[in-house]
């Protein structure tokens, strides 16, 4: 077939358009080779891209700030001996049993449908041995998951896979998820590939079916309603149980003022950045606010009413590192929370693949057809041969040095600004390389005093 | 079947939401198993979260999500009630002697729910194996995205029955005018007509199993494809 060939349903990949650049030939900005291949691959198959990942584009984020460390006006403190503490309390608010985490980096929703069951049980280990929690997704609690996870979040999302009371009142928090920052106003997608005997069972699905699930909730909608419907798993559970609100960053600082209203005991606020097992290309590169943006407005949401560090912010958005999980907390998160880290942690991406990801038309460092259930790595499959490959205790291992190495990282800049808690980082703390990130973040432009945006209304 | 004499009374002028609820939920290790409520004066997640073999007398009308994600237990309604009664039942019966408001067992995943009066739109949206019978009407996208269950509406149904509708069954004795996306009407076998006599007869309905027409999925939507892009 030939690039300009128009496909029958179901074929339409494997032509490459791989001009070779000479001394006057001038690429487009616009009309770059991955944009004309994109308008090739629409051409011949008539529907959007579906991936994984998160948004591929640059936007304003966490390295275009800056923390100003110690020196004469404010003093460090010493590296090995004295104390920077890392826990967090969530759930202050109103649960009868909040949880306590050792470290304010947290293991993000992601479904076992998208995730393998090996997968799953590894993210529960790595966050236990870390003393952090890790969270369903949607596609209900996987009893591998619950075993292996100290601190298990469970999410209500709107498809309400496997939804059950008894899980419920096993989970230690509930996450009522209202949206996600790579698909805000999205709903969920498994591809039938992925739809396994047990996901299907799992699911009250017939196997081997797409599943399209709904992006709004099947009994509520809008705050009001909200209210009404945490009041009710409040009483499902008795009141022992923190209620999250998960919401993709748009209307942050309306969003974060409604769910407080609505009786949320913590917010959980996703960048447009933020990772998924399967969005339209198009919802993950073009709907929402970078998390540098929104965390600005979610703490001044809470602070107005008077809920800063009474209701936890907890924040997620192409989190890498522990400089980024350092900023973030710095702009008033109480907490972090990744998903595309994690899975890279427990080994996604490997060059050690690079043989068998060409094998499927990709390479090491790009793959992002999660979807598709055929990664080599055994994560994001239902195949059991390929999740088979993937051993649990080891990548529980790797979960946990990887969020160890963070926490070091992440310590070492706070003491360097003279912090005992990484919770007494603050704003003042930081300043920006860039216009946009000096504007959206609310710090000074570095070497000046000027905020963009800031005394001009 | 209703709560006997005997029935332990918890009257919500004088005991809160949360009381009730908790004695309800501390009986199932133990305590009375007939109960009633009197006053219930709308509120919201009344006998919600039940986990045992119970009957629950319901006085009066209720507010959102009576006996949400109800497990074994028995609850009665004695008037109307609002959004997501019986919202992800697990086991057990709902019986309301009244009208539902939205969304009457959503996402529900067992049990047997009962509405005497009418439903209003998206009853039994994404249910998972709920059985739901509706003595009166029911109103718009009744069924929507519904996976697995029994929806009976002895009345009529309103628009957009079943859209993206899965395994689920839906049997209507009225008119289904305008049937969702990938709904179609399917064949009532002997089978059906079995299976319909005895959800009718749990729940308490006199209705002749051979009136009702049968509808269900096309399964047109079950994997993608280009040429249906219109009606996703
Ligand atoms: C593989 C994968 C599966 C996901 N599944 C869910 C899900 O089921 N429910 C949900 O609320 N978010 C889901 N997400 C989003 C994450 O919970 C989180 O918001 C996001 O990954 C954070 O951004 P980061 O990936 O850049 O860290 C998923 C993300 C990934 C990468």
């Amino acid at each position: 077939m030939t690039e300009f060939d128009v496909a029958s349903k179901g074929e339409g990949f494997g032509t490459e358009a791989t001009g070779r650049w000479r001394p006057g030939l001038r690429e487009s900005a616009l009309f770059d080779r991955n944009t004309i291949h994109e308008i090739h691959r629409m051409a011949r198959e008539g529907i959007y891209d579906i991936r994984g990942f998160g948004a591929k584009r640059r936007v304003p984020h966490f390295d275009d700030l800056l923390f100003l460390g110690a020196s004469v006006s404010r003093y460090p403190l010493e590296g090995y001996r004295e104390k920077c503490a890392t826990d967090v309390t969530l759930g202050t608010r109103f649960a009868k049993e909040p949880i306590h985490l050792d470290i304010p980096i947290t293991i993000a929703g992601m479904s076992f449908g998208a995730l393998s069951a090996p997968a799953k049980e590894a993210l529960g280990r790595g966050a236990s041995a870390m003393g952090t929690s890790t969270t369903t997704g949607d596609g209900g609690m996987l009893p591998e998951e619950r075993d292996h996870s100290d601190k298990l979040v469970y999410q209500i999302l709107p498809s309400r896979y496997g939804m059950n009371p008894d899980d419920l009142r096993r989970a230690d928090a509930i996450e009522v998820v209202v949206g996600q920052g790579a698909k805000p106003g999205g709903g969920g997608m498994l591809l039938g590939q992925k739809i396994s005997d047990r996901v299907a069972e799992m699911r009250d699905l017939p196997k081997g079916v797409d599943q399209r699930s709904a992006c709004r909730h099947p009994d509520w909608t809008g705050p009001d309603d909200l209210e009404i419907k945490i009041g009710e798993l409040r009483e499902i559970t008795d009141w022992r149980k923190p209620i999250y609100v998960k919401v993709g960053a748009t209307r942050t600082y309306f969003d974060v003022a409604l769910a407080v209203k609505a009786g949320a005991d913590v917010i959980v606020l996703d960048g447009m950045e933020g990772g998924t097992a399967a969005s339209q290309d198009v919802f993950i590169e073009h709907v929402g606010i970078p998390i540098l943006a929104a965390i600005p407005e979610a703490v001044r949401s809470l602070q107005e009413l008077g809920m800063h560090r009474q209701v936890q912010l907890i924040v997620s958005g192409g989190i890498r590192s522990g400089a980024d999980a350092a900023k973030a907390l710095a702009l008033g998160a109480d907490a972090v929370s990744i998903g595309v880290a994690a899975v890279i942690a427990l080994g996604d991406n490997s060059h050690h693949f690079e043989d068998e990801y060409e094998e499927i038309g990709t390479s090491a460092g790009y793959y992002d057809d999660w979807h598709e259930g055929r990664d080599p790595v055994g994560i994001s499959t239902q195949d059991e041969a390929l999740a088979s490959r993937f051993d649990a205790e080891l990548g529980g291992r790797r979960l946990a040095n990887y969020l160890r190495a963070m926490v070091l990282e992440a310590q070492t800049l706070a003491r360097a600004c003279g912090k005992s808690h990484l919770h007494n980082l603050e704003p003042e703390d930081l300043v920006a390389l860039t216009f946009e990130a000096a504007a959206m973040a609310k710090v000074p432009v570095a070497g000046t005093s000027w905020i963009p945006g800031q005394n001009a209304r | 079947m209703s709560a006997t004499a005997s029935a332990e009374t918890v009257d919500l002028v004088a005991a809160s939401v949360r009381e009730l609820n908790q004695r309800l939920h501390d009986a199932a290790s133990g305590g009375p198993t007939g109960w009633r409520v009197s006053n219930p004066n709308g509120a919201h997640a009344l006998a919600a979260g039940l986990d045992a073999e119970m009957d629950v007398e319901i006085d009066g009308h209720t507010g959102y999500y009576c006996a949400g994600m109800n497990k074994l237990a028995t609850v009665r309604v004695r008037g109307n009630v609002g959004v997501g009664v019986a919202e992800n039942m697990m086991s057990g019966t709902v019986i309301v002697d009244g009208d539902a408001s939205q969304s009457a067992g959503a996402t529900g995943r067992g049990g047997l729910l009962v509405i005497k009066g009418s439903a209003s739109a998206r009853c039994g949206i994404s249910m998972k194996g709920i059985d739901i019978v509706v003595h009166g009407n029911i109103g718009h996208a009744g069924a929507f995205l519904a996976q697995k269950g029994n929806l009976v509406v002895c009345g009529d149904a309103g628009p957009g029955l079943g859209d993206s509708i899965y395994e689920a069954r839906l049997y209507v004795r009225g008119s289904a005018a305008e049937l969702g996306a990938d709904c179609i009407e399917k064949e009532m076998r002997d089978e059906h007509v079995t299976d319909l006599r005895a959800l009718l007869e749990r729940a308490e309905s006199d209705a002749d199993p051979s009136d009702f027409r049968r509808y269900g999925s096309a399964r047109q939507l079950y994997t993608f494809d280009v040429d249906n892009a219109g009606s996703y």
